[in-house]
């Protein structure tokens, strides 16, 4: 790992050289409601400083909504017709300019159960993460709950830390070494700048009250004796089941295929689905295994803290608070963990 | 002094736990405070000690009629699909009811979804209930750490800043424009009735989109929907919206495709709001469930505006009167059917379409 | 080729391209019909090697892809056959082809009955319902291709008429064989009908052999499999000896798409077979 030192302006510049050989995304305020959303970006002052996330996550950049797996020509009689023929995308790498920790951290975790999806991997192996560590957290971020950091560094090529003047950027991977040269104008930072992020972010890690470690204490309970707890019931009761909270998260990453013709234009796609939806599950004769809005909802939150953990390690969530936020009857997960973290 | 919305929770509570303590009802459909600020939650007491967390302020903006018809069955003795009905009369539900949301129940019992005797409705006269989004587009960014609600303004707080906001600056749209807001049918008066509300043009944000040119009306449409992820909150939200199977999930046949592209989401829209045209309340209830900050009641709006100037109709005003699209009279206006012969007005001009019923 | 090739080992969504060689209409109403499949590449070919339990999902370009239980044992070697039941969009577009038509096959999925290790040297018995015998028969025709690495074979199989009755020719061999014991049984008394008349679970209770040394494999319909586990437990069955195949609803079929879990097992990946013992421990989403 190497760290340098740049100012406002050598961002601005990386930023502009970035854009020759990547097509640069970052935080852009969408709306006069002070949304911000992933935007195709050119210089710096177009983003957006606003702490905490934006409205959608990353994801959007790993599974699109939808990805087109294959194309076919459809009965056309044709000598080809009705072949897949593969379309990974192989367009221009990108970089994602001002991504949260949390945001990163949800691409490494959605890679562990995407180990073997050549069109998620191929995605991964596109997209560079310039991240920013959060001085000021939202009421609704609790990212050090479930194993990530304000200045987590996990899934990103490049973390910057903004400091009084200007910003220390830790190159964490050969990309981001070489993201920073393609830049140019960096410094090295010097042990001044490197006492200060560290002082820096043990202030943000204190900042937000860790609950001590999740995933492990998550772990160690027999949550499936929670089943039929009671307060499945009164989630469910106020749940509308739509797919606010499950679209929205970047770590929910359940698609549905389908295959899709206009004139004779074939193509198989994967959209977002959700488990919060009845047909998620549901059999051509019409037995539904989640037919019960409260089966769907402790779904959901069971998938993340206790089905995904059981297979590979930590909690899938990564404490973004989008879903807290987002819901429309204010579902909040915060709550279920502590409902959970109860259990003896 | 005491707010308006703090004396109408304490008496919600004190009714709700009557209501529940002496058996009336078996269950009461009311809100709990939510975890962040100017969130509530739908919330379903069961007991008097549920009752008193009850409470009632600006922010109740889910429809309470959706949660309705699946309470009224959870109270219901459980029942397999072969048992005969029980004997005597099913157990009640009591709920909280606007003016709008009573005219929505009202709408549930013409279509049998809910029965008139089997709910207790305490009434309120709404003031108006404040938009999230709207807030916080105003505090640009800064974080509301707290927001104490006055009758006029909202007091709203964060890292290092206060701020007061004058509260009808940020009611939504659908109860500024709102003519009703006193509840059609109800058992216990909540507070005092307000009498309809003088309202200088209810439907100005619908005549500035008519006013458009078709294809800036048809861009305007398309940018408003733009950033819609299909999450069907708005129809989730929707006390209309019960099909057992939504269009946009059939798959025998299938009428829509399933990702965010343009045309599909265009389809969804119209036909969402096709679907509750002269049954829409203008309840706001999706406006406000929509995590993406579309306006899609302004689709809805526009057919209300339809439907009460040409058939004079209103939903759910009166539960005598039945619905304007489910009858028919000799003398509707049909001059919209196109036949054979006549070319129709904007052939080929797909802007034009979702607009063109009333012009005609 | 070389390029097509290594698309299938990276890509686990794309089908192995295949061509409808024979369809057998199975049952009298028309509603079950068994393909039988030929992967058109003859390196797919090869390299095909599944496990009587597996599935496959049978893809129509257009259409969509489903799974559905690879029907023909890995000892048989005139291509695949899958035995579909007409139910929605893809099954029934697959019921309307025709021989020669062509389809892709991704697979093969899942796990499988454990033939090769818990299973030998049992004593088995099979016991299925309607249309789920297609999986049954690829474990029975493996069975009788590797008869001694097995006990004794009981076959229990009953469909509602003699005519819903699938794989009927083969049913009538086995019926001659004397390493197998079949019995197969109708709903109700049909004219013409000399066999056993009588439900599963009941015929089930009065044929089945001692659980000694012995496991059962039970497919068919929720309810045969809630009503034959009372009969077998009161002759001493436990759990643990009986292997079921459970069917959630599935996209990607490799573990990432989310639609089948039950609880915290992919029945796509950990299953479609488990043992009862496990599934008694799975929350009822199935
Ligand atoms: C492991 C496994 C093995 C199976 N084996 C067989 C078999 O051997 N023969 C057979 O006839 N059927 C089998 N099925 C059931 C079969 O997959 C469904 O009947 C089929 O998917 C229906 O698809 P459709 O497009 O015709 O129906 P539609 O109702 O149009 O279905 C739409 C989509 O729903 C899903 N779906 C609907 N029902 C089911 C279901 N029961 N199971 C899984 N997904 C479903 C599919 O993704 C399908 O594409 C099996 C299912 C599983 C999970
Ligand atoms: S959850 Fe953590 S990483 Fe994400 S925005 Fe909040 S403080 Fe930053
Ligand atoms: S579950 Fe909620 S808090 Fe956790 S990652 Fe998803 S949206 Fe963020
Ligand atoms: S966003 Fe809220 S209401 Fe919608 S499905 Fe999620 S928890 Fe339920
Ligand atoms: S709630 Fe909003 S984002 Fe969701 S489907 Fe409706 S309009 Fe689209």
């Amino acid at each position: 790992m190497k760290v340098y030192k740049i100012s406002r302006e050598g961002l601005d510049k990386w930023i502009k050289h970035w854009t020759e050989s990547y097509d640069v995304f970052g935080p852009v305020e969408k709306n006069e409601n002070g949304m911000t959303d992933w935007a195709e970006v050119k210089g710096l002052d177009e983003i957006s400083t606003a702490p905490g996330t934006t409205k959608q996550p990353i994801k959007t950049f790993y599974l699109p909504q939808p990805e087109t797996l294959f194309t076919f020509t459809s009965r056309g009689g044709e000598p080809d017709s009705d072949v897949l023929k593969e379309t990974l995308d192989e367009g221009r790498p990108r970089v994602l300019f001002g991504v949260r920790p949390c945001d990163a951290r949800s691409v490494t975790l959605n890679g562990l159960a995407y180990e073997e999806d050549p069109y998620y991997m191929a995605n991964v192996e596109r997209t560079l993460l310039v991240g920013v560590s959060c001085r000021e957290q939202c009421g609704t971020c609790f990212c050090r709950w479930v194993g990530g950091s304000p200045f987590g560094t996990e899934g990103l090529d490049i973390l910057l830390i903004e400091t009084e003047q200007n910003f220390v950027a830790e190159a964490l991977t050969d990309r981001g070494v070489s993201l920073v040269e393609a830049g140019g104008g960096a410094r090295e930072a010097s042990g001044e700048d490197l006492a200060m992020v560290e002082s820096m972010r043990q202030e943000a890690e204190q900042a937000m009250s860790a609950m001590p470690d999740t995933a492990e204490t998550l772990r160690s309970k027999d949550l499936m004796s929670m089943y039929n707890a009671d307060f499945w019931g009164g989630l469910s009761e106020s749940c509308i089941n739509c797919g606010a909270c499950t679209f929205l998260c970047p770590t929910c990453y359940c698609f549905d295929i389908q295959d899709e013709v206009v004139r004779k234009k074939g193509r198989r796609i994967r959209y977002w689905d959700s488990c919060m939806f009845p047909l998620f599950t549901q059999h051509a004769s019409g037995h539904n295994p989640r037919g019960q809005k409260v089966q769907r909802v402790r779904n959901r939150f069971m998938h993340k803290l206790k089905y995904f953990p059981d297979r590979f390690g930590p909690v899938s969530c990564v404490g973004c608070g989008r879903c807290i936020r987002e819901c429309p009857v204010n579902i909040d997960i915060r709550e279920v963990l502590r409902d959970l973290l109860g259990v003896e | 002094m005491e707010s308006s919305s703090s004396k109408i929770t304490d008496e919600i509570r004190a009714e709700a736990s009557r209501l529940l303590s002496s058996g009336e009802v078996a269950a009461f459909l009311g809100f709990v405070p939510g975890s962040l600020p100017m969130t509530v939650r739908p919330f379903v007491a069961r007991s008097s000690e549920d009752a008193a967390r009850l409470v009632w302020n600006s922010f109740c903006v889910m429809n309470l009629a959706n949660y309705l018809p699946e309470v009224l069955k959870s109270v219901e003795p459980p029942r397999g699909p072969g048992d005969p009905e029980p004997e005597g009369p099913l157990p009640r539900v009591g709920v909280l009811a606007t003016g709008c949301w009573s005219r929505n129940m009202v709408v549930q019992i013409q279509e049998n979804r809910i029965q008139r005797d089997r709910v207790v409705i305490l009434g309120i006269s709404s003031r108006g209930m404040v938009d999230r989004k709207k807030v916080l587009a105003r505090l640009g960014g800064r974080e509301a750490l707290k927001v104490e609600e006055q009758d006029h303004s909202l007091l709203v707080s964060g890292r290092a800043f206060n701020e007061e906001i004058p509260r009808w600056e940020v009611v939504r749209d659908n109860c500024r424009s709102c003519v009703h807001p006193d509840p059609v049918i109800w058992d216990i008066m909540i507070g005092e009735r307000a009498g309809d509300r003088q309202n200088a043009n209810r439907f100005a944000q619908v005549e500035e989109i008519e006013s458009l040119a078709p294809e800036e009306r048809w861009a305007w449409f398309q940018e408003e929907i733009s950033s819609c992820i299909r999450c069907y909150a708005c129809r989730n939200a929707c006390p209309l919206c019960y099909c057992p199977t939504c269009f946009v999930d059939d798959s025998r046949p299938q009428w829509v495709g399933k990702s965010i592209e343009p045309v599909d989401t265009a389809i969804f829209h119209i036909l969402r709001a096709y679907h509750c045209a002269g049954r829409c309340t203008d309840c706001g209830a999706c406006e406000s469930a929509c995590p993406m900050g579309i306006r899609m009641r302004l689709f809805t709006k526009k057919l209300e505006k339809d439907v009460l100037e040409m058939y004079g109709a209103e939903a759910g005003m009166d539960p005598e009167t039945p619905l304007p699209l489910s009858t028919f009279s000799p003398d509707d206006p049909q001059d919209f059917i196109v036949t054979g012969q006549e070319s129709p007005k904007s052939t080929g001009d797909e802007a034009g379409r979702s607009g063109e019923v009333s012009q005609s | 080729m070389a390029e097509s090739k290594k698309e299938q080992i990276n890509n686990p969504y794309m089908p192995f391209p295949a061509r409808i060689e024979d369809i057998i209409v199975e049952t009298e109403d028309g509603n079950l019909k068994t393909f039988r499949l030929m992967l058109e590449r003859p390196e797919d070919r090869e390299n095909w090697s599944h496990v009587p339990g597996q599935f496959a999902m049978l893809s129509l370009a257009g259409r969509g892809e489903i799974p559905i239980g690879i029907a023909s044992s890995p000892t048989e070697k005139d291509g695949l056959l899958f035995t579909v039941n007409k139910a929605g969009v893809v099954t029934g577009a697959l019921h309307s082809m025709e021989v020669g038509a062509s389809v892709g096959v991704r697979g093969p999925l899942g796990n499988g009955f454990p033939v090769d290790s818990e299973l030998k040297g049992k004593n088995i018995v099979i016991i299925a319902g309607g249309f789920a015998f297609t999986t049954l028969r690829a474990t029975l025709l493996y069975m009788l291709a590797n008869r001694r690495d097995y006990g004794r074979i009981t076959v229990i199989y009953g469909a509602r008429t003699p005519g819903m009755l699938l794989y009927r020719k083969e049913l009538e061999e086995w019926q001659k064989r004397d390493d197998v014991e079949m019995h197969v049984t109708i709903d109700r008394e049909t004219q013409g009908w000399t066999g056993l008349v009588g439900f599963v679970p009941t015929v089930a209770g009065q044929v089945a052999p001692s659980p000694e040394n012995a496991v059962a494999l039970i497919c068919g319909p929720p309810v045969m499999i809630k009503f034959t586990m009372p009969p077998l437990e009161k002759i001493g069955w436990t759990d643990e000896q009986v292997y079921l195949s459970l069917e959630n609803r599935m996209k990607c079929g490799i573990g990432i798409c989310g639609h089948c879990n039950c609880g915290p097992v992919y029945v796509c990946k950990d299953g479609p077979v488990f043992t009862r013992a496990e599934v008694m421990k799975l929350p009822v989403e199935f």
